[in-house]
């Protein structure tokens, strides 16, 4: 984590698929490197027999049973979308890359 | 330098539920757009995901059908990444605790010809993992279309280890594998309908060395002879790219099928950081044994399996069980009427011959369907019933199968309804004898200077005259006898 | 009469109601009329939906004359944070990027809530999405403390904290992921409870931090909470981390629980730059339980300083990836300058998300990427273990634990803005809480020399809120600091 304070603002926004502005960035990298430096303090703690607390508490196996419950009509899932045909949602030609 | 390909596949199989992976909103395919959503397969603010029990069933078989060590628990990962057909832009999967682990799917290779059965082997497994299924975009000029009818489709990925070594074996493998699949009753591995989809990785590595090489994703592998030709394809174009010493780049490439030809999407350095981490919103699963011993109790026998027994118990041909024993619908029916009357070959030549050349020539779009046929196992059981019993030749067996097929009458109702039944009246073709005799000396006098065959003449002509009624036996008998 | 309603609790107006001394539909426009007259100053509501809420105290009203009302609410208004959805009404989350979402669904708690014969009743402001602690970072509007206008009404369910203390309205829902609701009653003056993970159900209530994420009651009495509690918890389907086994009936246990109980003072929460109007308060209360006969333990719980790196990891983690779906592609604000998909992502987002946002996505997003993992994600979860740990071992001792809610008083507007972490380090009395998904409440104990409400906050166990409500309520009808009210 020593490294930390050098966050790279402009992969993490690419990640996060958030356009931020010159100043934004360079007030976040400063910020998020104090914040960063704060955090070193958890390698002050030895946690090698923890295990990770995924959830407050341990339940397993909740299992719905297979039977079909009420759609929407194509209406009512389209009702927020900010461009629509022919039923379906509009958005400009994606490049394929998933 | 010889060149030796090393291939792995990513197979991804959606799984035959009612609804989807973790909501309860219907899925089948063909819908109209939009029609088989609700606020949680949109991914809309405030939703959350609620697991859905015969989905994780059907992938504990799968895995005790393939083999594979099913650990005691296992968790839910989400993978974040954008994309306009991914609802909530993470796609909830199982990154490092999978449903299943290792296992192998037994591959037949080619024989030395169609009647001869090909080598077997064990292809080696790596996981078995389940998730949810992403939209489907549709690509106009400047546009895209997003129907969110599939979004959420549990589906299974079944990763192989880079133990596949030509495209003929990855083949072999993706069709051994939709038989297993289809026979439990799993899915439907219809790769047309995007039921069944295939990734490859694909490296070469000088003949006789061990090491791999640099490993090359092809996507888009979207039927069963694309995987064949696309990875043919890139094999080639590693193939030259090392005789030219060029490097071959690790890459991730989309197989055209079109063209013919692989193009690259994405180099390892444009890799997705996909942020993997436990998805908050679901609990883990620990499948006890219990669960694992009442799931095992409903699995099918295994197509090769099934095919050794048949061979073995029944003396069926290879070529006969290689038509059977892979379609588990249709070797259920085969079974079905075996149950009725157990004579293995002649039904099961019936089925192999005449049912499936009746459907294919009945379907509009490639075979009917079996479970549209009329005819019913039992028919066909009571059709060679007819014939041992001598009621009628194989030869009128012939005709009325056709019959059966487009009325969906039982074998024994066509042939009263027509009087198709043998004559077993000797008076009667003794007088018919006799005629076809006086009036075929030629014949009549080969066969009394010791020449055998021409009998069969003389058979020819009593069989025209009763239309084929006449039991061939019975005929030969008489012939014989007023010959003599 | 109507003026004599604003500050009445639930537990009045539910007799009031009972005897017919009062209508629902009074009882609601009254609500309207203070909302009316007081709103321009405090400016808590972001949409009132009077029509539809004088419709549904119409049919309380009709019940109550059949005599078929559907439990001890029947009849009465309950505030909704923005963050939890409403069928066919906006879902804004104080944010530009849902300014125009409309909800095709409710929320499990609405459900409930509707169940009850309670009255949803308009849509209270907060800190976009849940992420701060002042509701300035509201894309609409900032609420201010009715206390003192001036000043934050805390957050992140500042609407709802500033509503209840304003008297436009007795009850309302809010979330709390690290302190969301109790740090907001505890700078308003009023009551506000945040359930053990799992009780309430999450179906419906936006996310921001799934794994820490509680819908819980503001009120101005224990026992207001303690009914709008009942009101809204219960397992639900179609929640996978929802409590499946029974849970208390908390008001009822009210009169039944009298104590005395044991109840441990952690150290860590007494730190030496403590507030000292507040400790002066806090420490009073204690001495108060302890006049009451109730054993007094020093317990420590020595983690407490780590909890904020590792809220602020997993919290600003789970949130990247729960707000991903905010994209301008189904339901969101999409930028009017994008070109293609790629483009619409990164400017709508730009554009729709405020920077308090956008900072923790970028810090979620970072702790999460390939090759910081391990040293920030999956550390934070297993020092999150030792957190729990660290509670479940005191609570060996004591039947709660009582702290300060917040370290210091409600601030003045635009006074933490510029330095995040200062902000984030004011919550470290609550999130370990969180955390541990352990039940807790603040309740108001005393007021500053400037006249600002100090919370006391309870810790109680796990499905004990029973004995959290009642330990609470022993402390209230001991004193009167809940019955201040602020001058507006």
């Amino acid at each position: 984590m020593s490294d930390a304070s050098n966050i790279d603002i402009d992969y993490v926004a690419n990640l996060a698929r958030l356009q931020l502005t010159p100043e934004e960035k360079q007030r976040f990298a400063g910020q998020l490197g104090d914040i960063l430096e704060h955090f070193e303090k958890l390698k002050s703690i030895d946690v090698s027999n923890e295990e990770p607390m995924a959830h407050p508490f341990p339940v397993f196996n909740v299992l719905g049973a297979d039977e079909a419950s009420p759609t929407l009509s194509p209406e009512q899932a389209l009702v927020n979308a900010p461009k629509q045909r022919d039923q379906q949602l509009v958005v400009p030609k994606v490049v394929d890359d998933a | 330098m010889e060149y030796e390909p090393v291939i792995g596949l990513e197979v991804h199989v959606q799984l035959k539920t009612n609804t989807k992976m973790f909501t309860r909103a219907p899925y089948h395919y063909g819908a109209e757009p939009n029609t088989l959503t609700d606020p949680v397969v949109l991914g809309m603010p405030g939703t959350l995901p609620v697991m859905n029990r015969k989905a994780i069933e059907m992938t504990i078989q799968a895995g005790l059908l393939l083999g594979c060590k099913i650990p005691e628990t296992c968790k839910w990962d989400r993978k974040n990444y954008f994309y306009p057909d991914m609802p909530k832009n993470y796609q909830i999967s199982q990154f490092d605790q999978p449903i299943c682990d290792g296992g192998e799917v037994e591959i037949e290779m080619l024989g030395p010809s169609r009647n001869v059965m090909g080598e077997h082997r064990n292809v080696k497994l790596t996981r078995i993992h389940l998730e949810e299924d992403v939209g489907k975009l549709t690509h106009f000029d400047s546009e895209s279309l997003v129907d969110y009818n599939r979004a959420g489709t549990p589906l299974i990925e079944i990763v192989s280890e880079p133990d596949l070594y030509s495209p003929e074996e990855a083949f072999a493998y993706l069709t051994a594998l939709r038989n297993c699949l289809v026979a439990a009753g799993i899915s439907e591995c219809d790769m047309e309908k995007g039921q069944m989809r295939c990734d490859a990785n694909v490296s070469i590595r000088p003949k006789g060395t061990t090491e791999l090489g640099t490993k090359v994703e092809i996507k888009n592998l979207n039927t069963i002879s694309g995987v064949r030709n696309g990875i043919a394809y890139e094999i080639q174009r590693q193939t030259l790219a090392m005789e030219n010493n060029q490097p071959i780049v690790q890459e991730t490439r989309r197989w055209n099928a079109d063209e013919g030809y692989t193009t690259s999407m994405r180099s390892k350095e444009m890799a997705h950081d996909y942020r993997y981490f436990p998805d908050p919103d679901l609990m883990p699963v620990k499948v006890s044994q219990d669960w694992l011993e009442q799931l095992a109790e409903d699995l099918p026998e295994l197509p090769f399996d099934m095919q050794r027994r048949y061979m073995r118990d029944y003396d069926l041909p290879y070529t006969i069980t290689s038509v059977l024993c892979p379609d588990a619908k249709l070797a259920a029916y085969f079974e079905n009427a075996l149950a009725v009357y157990e004579k293995p070959k002649q039904i099961a030549n019936f089925i192999t011959n005449d049912l499936l050349r009746e459907l294919s020539a009945a379907g509009e779009n490639g075979s009917l369907p079996l479970d549209q046929c009329k005819v019913r196992p039992e028919h066909v059981a009571e059709l060679v019933q007819l014939i041992d019993k001598g009621d009628i030749s194989s030869h009128i067996a012939k005709e009325v199968f056709p019959e059966m097929f487009s009325t969906g009458k039982g074998p024994s109702q066509i042939v009263d309804e027509k009087g198709l039944k043998q004559s077993t009246d000797t008076g009667e073709l003794e007088a018919t004898c006799q005629e076809i005799i006086n009036n075929n000396p030629k014949p009549v006098a080969e066969y009394k200077a010791g020449k055998e065959p021409a009998i069969n003449a003389l058979k020819g002509q009593v069989m025209k005259m009763t239309r084929g009624k006449a039991n061939p036996k019975i005929v030969d008998e008489i012939l014989r006898k007023l010959l003599a | 009469m109507s003026e004599d309603l604003y500050y009445k609790t639930a537990t009045e107006l539910r007799r009031l109601l009972e005897n017919r001394t009062i209508s629902a539909v009074e009882l609601v426009q009254s609500a309207i009329a203070r909302t009316k007259a007081t709103d321009d100053k405090v400016r808590a509501y972001l949409d009132t939906n009077e029509d539809e809420a004088i419709e549904l105290a119409r049919a309380s009203d009709e019940r109550r004359a059949n005599g078929k009302i559907l439990g001890p609410l029947d009849g009465i208004p309950v505030s909704i944070k923005d963050l939890i959805v409403e069928k066919g009404k906006l879902a804004r989350c104080s944010s530009r990027i849902l300014e125009n979402f409309v909800s095709p669904y409710d929320a499990t708690a609405i459900v409930n809530l509707r169940n009850s014969g309670a009255i949803p009743w308009g849509r209270v402001n907060m800190d976009e999405f849940a992420m701060g602690s002042s509701t300035e970072t509201s894309y609409f509007q900032k609420t201010a403390n009715p206390w003192d206008l001036e000043r934050i009404p805390g957050g992140s369910s500042g609407g709802s904290a500033a509503c209840v203390a304003a008297g436009q309205t007795v009850l309302s829902l809010g979330s709390d992921t690290g302190g969301s609701i109790r740090q907001p009653a505890a700078l308003c003056g009023v009551v506000g409870m945040k359930p053990t993970y799992g009780t309430v159900s999450r179906y419906g209530l936006i996310a921001f931090a799934s794994s820490l994420d509680q819908i819980g009651p503001f009120s101005r009495c224990v026992e207001d909470s303690a009914m709008l509690l009942d009101a809204i918890s219960g397992y639900d389907p179609l929640d996978s981390t929802s409590y499946s086994g029974d849970i208390p009936n908390c008001a009822q246990a009210i009169p039944e629980k009298k104590g005395p109980w044991k109840l441990g003072i952690p150290k860590e929460y007494f730190p030496d730059n403590l507030d000292p109007e507040i400790r002066t308060a806090v420490e009073a209360a204690v001495d108060n339980y302890r006049a009451r006969g109730c054993e007094i333990i020093e317990v420590e719980l020595p983690h407490t300083e780590l909890a904020i790196p590792v809220y602020y990891i997993i919290a600003t983690a789970e949130a990247s990836s729960n707000l991903s779906r905010y994209d301008g592609i189904r339901y969101t604000h999409r930028s009017e300058e994008s070109t293609d998909a790629l483009d619409i992502y990164f400017k709508s987002r730009g554009e729709g998300f405020g920077e308090e946002v956008k900072r923790r996505i970028c810090l979620g997003s970072f702790v999460l990427s390939s090759g910081y993992y391990d040293a920030y994600y999956l550390r934070a979860q297993k020092v999150r273990n030792l957190i729990r740990k660290d509670f479940q071992n005191a609570f060996k001792q004591v039947d709660a634990l009582l702290t300060p809610t917040s370290p210091t008083p409600a601030f003045k507007f635009g006074e933490r803005t510029e330095d995040p972490l200062t902000m984030y380090l004011s919550d470290i009395f609550t999130i370990n809480v969180n955390l541990a998904g352990f039940p807790a409440l603040s309740l108001p104990c005393g007021l500053t020399s400037g006249n600002l409400p100090i919370g006391l906050q309870v810790i109680g166990q796990p499905l004990k809120e029973d004995d959290l409500f009642a330990i609470a309520h022993s402390y209230e009808q001991a004193n009167d600091y809940w019955k201040l009210r602020p001058t507006l």
